[in-house]
């Protein structure tokens, strides 16, 4: 029984972490630029791929991780700098349709790369399994875990000490009062989008382990990852890290106890159920709207 | 560039579409690219109702072929399974759509932001997982199959030959028919709301919904109604949809195809209702076109996309209309220049 309930509890905080960093990279951009940027889960499956490609060509793993995140980041850094910022005068809408276009358009890159295959990554440590309390637990989820909390550290002390993270949550804050105060605004715009694209990348690549990787789980992903964001209401850091543990919890609580059929729809309930009783999310702030 | 001043600068659109619909059939006799069409025009009805919500509310819904998907799901169960005939089974499905469309916008078109996008995706997604599970209802993954539409025990198949008034047609010709004169009534409803009181006021909302509210304007009432009102036309659609091709997948609930609906109305111009029926016709005809390429077609498509809406924000037709209207003024006003000197 206990067992059972740490196999579940286990599985479901390692996703709910994965969840979780995609979901702070949503709230980076969406504070920046209101933008939804729908190409979130595209960097999670290039940063599980590309980590995959390069093993393949004899790259060692640290080596073979570095540089895909570093693939990813330099993608983040194009979608603003030729798509987003060209479109900068343009409605939201608009803004996310493109950034769903750039989706398919790096959907489509990997298909032709890589193919509709599954791939797997080996698990980075061994042995690949131990025992706890008689549950099993991959080794994989500690790693996960520990390089999660180790990037949200960094990624706190990021925005609490350095003058870059400082500038970014100013423009989170107020753009036209950050540009006055000497704020280059979309130099850190951009840099939101390549951080998210970090975010997404690390997160892909620690997983794929655990969830094999294929050109379209970004799709899947990033869909969870948004709503562990829109959990945690859209725009707190905070939020963002408990919706994504919130979310990797039920899901696998549901698949344990209820129905794996129903697993994925465990996300887009928890979603409904917040938005129609409590809708600024578990942290979302109540702010006046300015005239 | 001159341009000859037979052109007028400005085209109504209703009677421009309805010569074109007239016009399309004389110029092929292939029943494949009939097909096409009568899709199109099912497809680009829906759209033209989330374009109200999109366009006039300022809302956007990420789930808008969940409603398509209950409205084709739901006349095949209740035509095939239950034996209901084709109209109840329309207006039933329609009902329970505008049901749940008014349950969700009720408490959170109150709210600013992007609420109404979450909530329908969630919602979308569901139903798409619902589909694909039940498979004791819908047949699952596999899909089900849907009897033709019937009314008043006169079945319209694609698959039979009618004599209409001493003519001979074609099934695919009349549903041709059907279908665009569908599309002709979703505009033509579009336009009115557009130009009443309702969409008077919904435009006040999107100019500033602060002061819209503050002049008396009910902005809650208004987007919940246009929000019933769009995702009943999805609905009605879906069920034609379901009766056109008589068979359906799971495929018409994914949140790509919500996405395919949006993009249409971004695509073409939010806000014009001719506009987003350039986009349907488009984004319908794209896979076609890039079907050649077989593996690239995904790659070209997400970069046509993209392209398209950072060189033009606005949509198609909007800027092209822009641009257009730029060089005939430059040409009447040298023209004019000419003959004053």
């Amino acid at each position: 029984m206990l067992a059972e309930f740490l196999q579940y509890l286990i599985a479901g905080v390692t996703i709910g972490a994965t969840y979780a960093l995609v979901a702070l990279g949503f709230t980076l951009v969406y504070n920046a630029s209101h933008v939804i940027n729908f190409a979130q889960g595209e960097m999670l499956m290039i940063g599980g791929m590309a980590t995959v490609a390069l093993l393949a060509l004899g790259v060692p793993l640290p080596l073979a991780i570095a540089l895909a995140i570093l693939t990813a980041a330099l993608l983040g850094l194009l979608l603003h700098r030729l798509a987003i910022a060209p479109a900068r005068q343009a409605d939201v809408v608009t803004l996310i349709i493109i950034t769903i276009g750039a989706a398919i358009f790096l959907r489509g890159i990997a298909q032709v790369i890589w193919g509709r295959d599954y791939h797997s990554l080996p698990s980075f440590s061994q042995p690949e399994a131990i025992n706890l309390f008689g549950a099993t637990m991959y080794t994989q989820s500690l790693w996960v875990l520990g390089i999660s909390a180790m990037v949200v550290i960094l990624l706190a002390l990021f925005f609490a000490r350095t003058a870059v993270g400082r500038a970014t949550l100013a423009v989170c804050m107020n753009k036209r009062a950050a540009r006055l105060m000497g704020v280059r605004v979309e130099w850190v715009l951009t840099l939101a989008f390549t951080l998210a694209a970090v975010l997404g990348a690390i997160a892909g690549v620690v997983a794929a382990p655990i969830t094999l990787t294929s050109y379209d789980i970004g799709i899947m992903l990033g869909l969870k990852g948004f709503v562990a964001a829109a959990i945690g209401g859209l725009g707190s850091g905070v939020g963002a890290i408990v919706g994504g543990l919130l979310l990797g919890i039920s899901e696998a609580m549901t698949a344990g106890y209820l129905s794996s059929d129903y697993k994925d729809a465990v996300a887009f309930l928890l979603i409904l159920l917040i938005l129609l009783f409590m809708p600024r999310g578990l942290f979302g702030s109540r702010e006046a709207e300015r005239v | 560039m001159v341009i000859p001043r037979w052109i007028p600068g400005k085209v109504s659109g209703m009677p421009l579409l309805i010569a074109v619909l007239l016009l399309f059939p004389l110029t092929t006799g292939n029943e494949f690219h009939l097909d096409i069409a009568t899709q199109m025009a099912l497809i680009a009805a829906t759209v033209v109702g989330l374009n109200l919500l999109v366009g006039y509310a300022g809302q956007v819904s990420l789930g808008h072929a969940a409603f398509f998907a209950i409205g084709a799901y739901g006349s095949a169960v209740l035509t095939s399974t239950y034996g209901w005939s084709a109209v109840p089974a329309l207006l039933g499905s329609a009902a329970l759509v505008a049901a749940i469309a008014w349950l969700f916008g009720r408490p959170l078109l109150r709210l600013k932001g992007h609420y109404l996008s979450m909530a329908t995706l969630g919602f979308g997604i569901i139903v798409a997982i619902v589909i694909n599970n039940e498979g004791w209802l819908t047949g699952g993954p596999d899909g089900m199959a849907v009897a033709p539409f019937s009314i008043f025990g006169f079945e319209l198949s694609v698959f039979d030959d009618y004599t209409l008034w001493g003519v001979e047609v074609t099934g695919a010709l009349l549903w041709y028919v059907v279908a665009a004169f569908l599309l002709v009534v979703a505009v033509w409803i579009a336009l009115n709301i557009i130009d009443s009181p309702i969409g008077r006021a919904l435009r006040a909302v999107h100019g500033s919904e602060v002061a819209a509210r503050v002049v008396g304007v009910d902005t809650a009432h208004y987007k919940l109604m246009i929000f019933v009102v769009s995702a009943i036309y999805a609905s009605v659609m879906g069920s034609f949809y379901a009766h056109y091709t008589g068979f359906i997948t799971p495929e018409l609930a994914t949140f790509e195809h919500s996405i395919e609906l949006i993009t249409m109305v971004v695509l073409g111009g939010m806000g014009s209702t001719f506009g987003v029926i350039i986009g349907a016709v488009l984004l319908l005809l794209l896979p076609q076109l890039l079907a050649d390429f077989q593996q690239y077609e995904m790659l070209l498509f997400g970069l046509i996309l993209m392209l398209t809406m950072i060189f033009m924000p606005k949509g198609l037709l909007p800027t092209l209309c822009q641009l257009f209207t730029r060089v005939l003024d430059r040409s009447r006003l040298s023209a004019r220049r000419r003959d004053e000197t």
